[in-house]
């Protein structure tokens, strides 16, 4: 007596799958070198942060409005989005499992990290250049 | 979402107790059952042996028991020397072979030995390694050449042949598969750290001529990117093997041959 149900598909082919989808270093790189790049830029905004910490309004400002310090806000601002949308999608693909569940999250994270990424950039040219 | 409660036939049961009457060196073994013949739930049984009888390793007692205490217990082994992988179980909480894991390296406590985790049991302590046996077929794993062969067998140097240590040594016993959390989750495409690492070593080999076609079939998000460096593979291979290195250098070959 069978445990399982009948199969006619040799397990061969359920291995086999789909095949290879002929991608996924992409992805798997650039979340290495983003996060490399976040490793800099996160020690750098710690020590802007703690420039800020008892300063009052106008001298933030001031100080985000340097051109060192916009550039490297933005640079930030874009890396983490894109570090957190990489990993997010890895998350989403382990644990969900329900397909149109998958998809609508895959979607939304990448929306909205889009959105707060425009937002984020459009905050810092506005006191940067003074809008 | 990935299941992390067992269904309801799968809950596991308290099952019998089989006591060492009058034992030198008592010693207790929880052990699963389960059973396809009838509509029972698994269920733990408990024996106690005595040591001063048995020899000095998990399969020695797992034998004693089938042999002389319950003829129903069954389980896989055949070389009793940690060569064929027949034996890999889930022993004091970490997978490994029962013929090569001492009972005195077990906790002091009672021991509990289990299938290896999160694959379909066949019965007791034999898991269903069907498609783990077809993920080894899919990465072809033999010799895969186009120049005409030779006269005499494929030479290698003995450099070349280094680069397969580490490697050649795996007996496909599973256990590193199945502790891998990824695995568990994704097994369905994920290829898993056993199959990574035979894949490895058919890329190391100097003598194979198709290298790239073997990156091309595994540059995938599922088959090869689920690995997320969890190590449990390493930590538990019984035969001290790191397959998480094999699959570091497939992804570092991938990177390789794009820049």
């Amino acid at each position: 007596m069978s445990a399982y149900p009948k199969e006619y598909r040799s397990p061969l082919k359920k291995a086999r799958g789909l095949g290879s989808a002929q991608h996924g270093v992409s992805h798997w790189w650039v979340q290495r070198v983003t996060a490399v790049a976040l490793v800099a830029l996160g020690i750098w905004l710690v020590t802007l942060v703690l420039r800020m910490l008892h300063a009052d309004y106008a001298t933030a400002r001031e100080l985000v409005a340097r051109p060192w310090n916009a550039v490297l806000l933005i640079a930030f601002v874009v890396t983490a989005f894109w570090h957190a949308v990489l990993g997010l999608q890895v998350v989403i693909e382990d644990y969900v499992h329900t397909r149109w569940k998958e998809a609508t999250l895959l979607m939304a994270i990448k929306f909205i990290a889009v959105l707060a990424t425009l937002a984020g950039v459009l905050a810092v040219l506005r006191i940067a250049l003074g809008a | 979402m990935a299941e992390f409660t067992l269904p309801k036939n799968s809950k596991i049961q308290s099952g019998k107790h089989y006591p060492a009457k009058g034992a030198r060196k008592p010693k207790t073994f929880k052990v699963y059952r389960w059973s396809p013949d009838d509509d029972q739930n698994p269920r733990v049984d408990t024996y106690e042996i005595d040591l001063a009888a048995c020899g000095p390793m998990v399969l020695d007692a797992l034998l004693k028991i089938k042999n002389e205490i319950d003829p129903t217990l069954t389980l896989r082994r055949s070389c009793r020397e940690g060569i064929c992988g027949s034996c890999a179980m889930n022993i004091d909480g970490t997978n490994t072979l029962a013929c090569t894991k001492a009972i005195g390296d077990c906790g002091s406590g009672e021991v509990k030995i289990y299938p290896l985790p999160h694959m379909p049991v066949v019965k007791d302590l034999v898991p269903d390694l069907t498609h783990f046996y077809a993920q080894y077929a899919s990465i072809k794993p033999w010799i895969r050449t186009q120049s005409p062969a030779p006269a005499r067998e494929r030479l290698q140097s003995p450099e070349d042949r280094k680069q397969l240590d580490g490697y050649y040594e795996c007996i496909l016993c599973a256990c590193c598969s199945t502790s891998c959390p990824s695995y568990w989750w994704n097994g369905d495409r994920y290829l898993g750290p056993a199959i990574l690492l035979q894949a490895y070593r058919w890329i190391a080999d100097s003598r194979d001529e198709v290298t790239g076609e073997r990156l091309d079939d595994l540059e995938d998000p599922f088959k090869l990117y689920r690995c997320h460096t969890i190590m449990n593979c390493a930590r538990t291979c019984p035969k001290g093997l790191n397959p998480a290195k094999a699959i570091a250098e497939i992804k570092k070959l991938m990177v390789e041959r794009r820049s």
